[in-house]
């Protein structure tokens, strides 16, 4: 059996295995990486500080190279190759026999030799120790700095701006991504970023990171300063060639080992794949040269070869940082006879250039700032040499003819990164039988890489399905071919009860935890029965009227109506958040929530709470939670009407009401707005007359503000007008969308809103308040009903077979009070 | 129960088809709970031993199945409380906390590049429900 060892796990050499898995058989894959983990996506590394964990970033789980019949060691540096003996030795002395050695060493972040480099306080951004180091520094000070403006260092800087910092850009060139943009582009792309708080400094040649035991400033040559705390390089990266060096392999005198289009090195048994390589005088800084280069050594190994390596397109978009960037092809009409064509408008910080040939029938490249939504269209038509429009301009300046998806010819790259052309997506759609993005990224993987190609392949799908006579519409999931707004009808009109039933009439399948959820919350919607009497289609909040928390037990959040509680209530929740050993924390919703409940001991808590006279606070469901307020007229000496009062009269009329989503609303006692009533999905605001109504605001994590519905109008048609509001929005809205989104999507906007909800002009307003009318009358506290019902309160309990709790439950001290024990640290 | 019992009562009640080579090894039959301790179209956790197993009664396609109540991603005791449903014919299991989605039949993640989970063979006899185990 052929051995073949695989130097570096990262993208590249990852994606060699797994294409040498693919095609040959019968080979025995030995892979050495330095990391201490298995290979994962550098490509999104920013997302570690979304929230992603590591495992999260894998590009396959360790298990994945057990199945291979590949042996993985991870946290092994290889420091040695015997080409004679055809053997390599690793730092701790492991030496193994290779028939082939495949180097994928990958590259290092370049630190450029500046006094004071070696300071604490300064890093790199390549791999996630690199990001744990900073996001712990980060934590510690307030300014931050990214030397280097290229692609990464931006991206860099916008991860430091999430991170809570004041952040700056130090480039030494006269722009910024000077290799990426031209002056004009770059122009505007500062002024975007300056917006975004971020401060750019061009044309800098720092002489000295300066400081006193921690970083203080950098010190530039034009004698000026900058104070910073911490700093991140980006100034371009080092192939890491130091092993093929060691061991006389030919290395280029600018870095990267030289291979030939056949990816060898000088060794006939060793190739050179990804970053660390250096082919025709270039070294590829991206991941889909990579894996083209590791798809040709595998199918070589494997005796299939058909292709070599020719160069690769370093087209680049930026990704994640608020301001779209995309440059491709020739980007900077360096092609003689070239003729730009370029579109700007400074107002909205949009700029793009496009270069046509010199016989005009060609595109051959540009830059796109601000919008880079034809980015893949326009890269794709300079690519694949697509026929030019009569009238080029039009397709950056928009309005005259545009080319759409359809124009694209099939053998049309679409994704880079796997390789996969326009033919193959829609062979997958029309005679694969594909039907979701989701059945063409399983199967073709395109759209897992870089992630770029997924709005042209959506695009794609639609097209072809069209093409087909599929008529495309946002039906539930496989089981069901209506969309919420059709379900919600044949449920009323038909009268239908159950999910069952649902699925038996009107479905296919045995759905599933899409469809399952959704149905369950328009029937809540609709009849506002206790939804525990068909609990197993409900999510696990609702299944068990608790939020689940890491670890896996639940939180407990009784109603406080409009924020206000006796003392005597809130000593009953100490007493039983101590009973219990519960987690207190006040929420940002102006009530409690108590922690790290067991799933057997809900019942209990509930029993106590009620007892006590509270009731359930929905804070699983999704359905009414708060109505915020503030303190107005009763106390405080500019409010003009009693927000309190009206908040708790507001919240006890809809509490319980289900809804695509969770709804929130707040109430203030003045024009100061203390409630902050415009970012809730609706906001009544006093004013000396009554009320203003703001409907469709959110916070969350695209905040927008409410927009004013009616203004002056008093108490009673402010009620009306709002069951109208809820009602319309329950009626209409798809799964899982807030009001705040309905209504961006909603054709004709707040206006035609008004229309419906203040004119009638649906001439629904009367049933609208008629199906209020029901819901209220319907309703029951949940936890009451599962109190007191032996068949409900026998849910709860951890174990069928055994009245015994779950025992891998792990908790820390934190601050005097209990937290879950971190995720994977159990 | 004799074997020959046993053997019909496989047959009626794993219409799964688990792997015949790993339904040979099975030397255990844990009697874990009576049937109605399992809701319909829904799972329980029992537990066997030092075990946490997830048994789900899918009785729309009058089936049983049972898996590690584990879930791989974050290691989290829950997918017994997850909602279960089919992806085509398959059907699956979909852990609460991040929808991870696994098949009940071969225990491969359908939606993700997750571990396998394991799955264990059900029967039912006089109203009680039976785990294999190899152990
Ligand atoms: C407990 C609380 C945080 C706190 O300690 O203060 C909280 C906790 C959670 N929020 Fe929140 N949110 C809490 C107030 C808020 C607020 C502030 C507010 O209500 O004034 C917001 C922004 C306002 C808004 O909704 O527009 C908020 C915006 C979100 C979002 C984003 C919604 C959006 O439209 O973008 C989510 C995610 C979602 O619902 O899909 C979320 C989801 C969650 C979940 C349910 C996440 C989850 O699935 O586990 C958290 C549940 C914790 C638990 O089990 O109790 N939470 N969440 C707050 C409970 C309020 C309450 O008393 O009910
Ligand atoms: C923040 C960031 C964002 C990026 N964004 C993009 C993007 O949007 N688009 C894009 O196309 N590219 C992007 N890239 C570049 C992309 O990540 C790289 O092109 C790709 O990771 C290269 O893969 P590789 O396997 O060649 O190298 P690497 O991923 O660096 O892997 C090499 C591995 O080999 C190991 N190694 C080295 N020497 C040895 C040895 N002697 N023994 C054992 N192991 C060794 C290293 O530790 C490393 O784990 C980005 C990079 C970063 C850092
Ligand atoms: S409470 Fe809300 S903001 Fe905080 S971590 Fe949970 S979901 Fe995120
Ligand atoms: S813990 Fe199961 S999906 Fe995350």
């Amino acid at each position: 059996m052929k051995r073949i060892i695989v130097v570096g796990n990262g993208m590249v050499g990852y994606k060699f295995c797994e294409r040498l898995c693919d095609r040959a058989a019968g080979v025995q894959v030995i892979v050495y990486g330095e990391e201490p983990r298995p290979a994962y996506d550098r490509v999104h590394l920013s997302r570690f500080f979304g929230g992603a964990g590591a495992p999260d970033l894998q590009m396959a789980p360790a298990s994945w190279y057990e199945e291979h019949g590949i042996r993985l060691h991870t946290g092994e540096l290889v420091t040695e190759i015997d080409r004679a003996g055809k053997t390599i030795r690793t730092h701790s002395g492991l030496t193994e026999r290779y028939d082939y050695l495949v180097l994928a060493t990958g590259s290092s972040a370049f630190v450029p030799a500046i006094e004071g480099v070696e300071r604490g306080g300064v890093f790199v951004y390549r791999t996630i120790e690199d990001l744990i180091q900073i996001r712990d520094y980060a934590a510690k000070v307030s300014r931050g700095a990214v030397m280097g403006g290229g692609l990464l260092g931006l991206e860099a800087a916008k991860a430091l701006v999430d991170l809570g910092l004041e952040t700056h850009v130090i480039e030494f060139a006269p722009r910024l991504m000077p290799r990426q943009i031209d002056d004009a582009g770059s122009r505007i792309l500062a002024e975007r970023l300056s917006q975004m708080g971020i401060g750019i400094h061009t044309g800098k040649n720092t002489r000295r990171i300066a400081g006193n035991g921690t970083l203080e400033a950098l010190e530039f040559a034009d004698g000026s300063r900058l104070g910073i705390e911490m700093l991140v390089i980006s100034a371009g990266i080092r192939p890491r060639d130091e092993l093929a060096k060691e061991s006389g392999l030919e290395v280029h005198p600018r870095g990267g080992i030289v291979v030939n289009e056949n990816l060898k090195t000088s060794d006939e048994n060793i190739f050179a794949i990804g970053e660390a390589v250096s082919h025709n005088n270039m070294v590829y800084g991206l991941v889909a040269p990579g894996y083209e280069m590791a798809d040709i050594v595998a199918a070589q190994i494997a005796g299939t070869a058909s292709k070599t390596f020719q160069g690769f397109d370093m087209s680049t978009k930026l990704k994640m940082l608020g301001v779209d960037v995309g440059s491709f092809g020739d980007a900077f009409g360096d092609t003689p006879g070239s003729q730009p064509i370029v579109f700007e408008n400074r107002r909205n910080g949009i700029y793009k250039r496009i270069n046509i040939s010199a016989d005009g029938k060609h595109l051959l490249g540009g830059i796109l700032i601000g919008d880079a939504s034809q980015y893949g269209l326009l890269h794709q038509m300079a690519v694949g040499k697509m026929k030019l429009p009569s009238a080029p301009e039009s397709l950056i300046v928009g309005g005259g003819e545009t080319v759409g998806i359809g124009e694209v010819p099939d053998d049309a790259q679409i994704c880079s990164c796997e390789n996969i052309t326009k033919g193959e997506v829609v062979n997958q759609i029309r005679e694969k039988g594909a039907r979701t993005i989701d059945e063409i990224k399983k199967n073709t993987k395109a759209c897992t890489g870089c992630g770029g190609c997924a709005p042209m392949v959506t695009d794609i799908l639609k097209v072809s399905l069209e093409g087909l006579g599929i008529r495309v519409k946002k039906t539930l999931c496989e089981h069901f071919d209506y969309t919420r707004q059709e379900l919600y009808d044949i449920i009323r009109v038909k009268g239908v009860k159950d999910y069952e039933t649902l699925l038996d009439t009107h479905g296919k399948g045995d759905g599933c935890e899409v469809c399952k959820p959704a149905v369950a919350s328009l029937l809540a919607s609709i009849w506002n029965e206790v939804i525990l009497s068909q609990a197993t289609i409900q999510d696990t909040n609702d299944r068990f009227l608790a939020n689940i928390q890491r670890g896996g037990t639940y939180s407990v959040v009784p109603r406080v109506a409009g924020g206000e509680i006796t003392p005597e209530k809130l000593i009953a929740l100490g007493r039983i958040a101590r009973e219990y050993n519960l987690y207190t924390k006040i929420t940002g919703g102006q009530r409690i929530d108590l922690f790290g409940a067991r799933v057997d001991q809900l019942p209990e808590i509930w029993e106590a709470l009620i007892a006590e006279g509270f009731e359930s606070g929905h804070a699983y469901g999704k359905a009414l939670r708060t109505i915020k307020s503030c303190v107005g007229s009763t106390w405080c000496r500019y409010g003009v009407q009693d927000s309190v009062s009206f908040a708790i009269f507001i919240e006890e009329r809809y509490k319980g009401l289900r809804a695509p989503h969770k709804i929130k609303g707040a109430v203030s006692g003045c024009i100061r707005e203390c409630a902050e009533a415009q970012s809730k999905d609706f906001g009544l605001i006093a004013t000396e007359k009554g009320w203003n109504i703001y409907v469709c605001g959110n916070g969350g994590s695209r905040p927008q503000h409410a927009k004013l519905l009616v203004a002056d109008v008093d108490t009673e048609t402010c009620v009306r007008l709002i069951d109208r509001f809820l009602m319309f929005y329950i009626r209409t809205a798809d799964p899982l969308t807030r009001t705040a989104t309905w209504l961006n999507k909603m054709e004709g906007g707040v206006e035609y809103l008004y229309d419906v909800i203040v004119n009638d002009s649906l001439g629904i307003g009367g049933q609208l308040e008629a199906e209020m009318k029901e819901r209220i009358a319907n309703y029951e506290c949940e936890w009451k009903k599962v109190v007191e019902t032996p068949a409900l309160r026998g849910q709860f309990r951890h174990f069928a077979n055994d009245d015994g709790q779950d025992d891998t439950l792990s908790f820390v001290e934190m601050r005097g009070q209990k937290c879950p024990a971190d995720w994977d640290k159990k | 129960m004799n074997s020959i019992d046993m053997m019909l009562q496989e047959a009626a009640n794993d219409p799964a088809g688990t792997a015949p080579s790993a339904r040979e090894e099975i030397r255990t039959w844990f009697r874990a709970a009576p049937v109605a301790a399992f809701p319909e179209n829904g799972g329980a956790c029992i537990r066997y031993k030092n075990l946490q197993v997830a048994v789900f009664n899918f009785s729309r396609r009058k089936e049983w199945y049972a898996c590690q109540n584990l879930c791989p991603h974050k290691k989290q005791m829950a997918l017994s409380r997850g909602l279960i449903g089919s992806a085509g014919d398959e059907p699956k299991v979909a852990c609460p906390f991040h929808k991870r989605t696994f098949s009940l039949r071969s225990g491969g993640c359908l939606n993700a590049a997750e571990e396998s989970i394991s799955v264990f063979p059900v029967k039912v006899h006089d109203g009680y429900v039976y785990i294999g185990f190899r152990d």
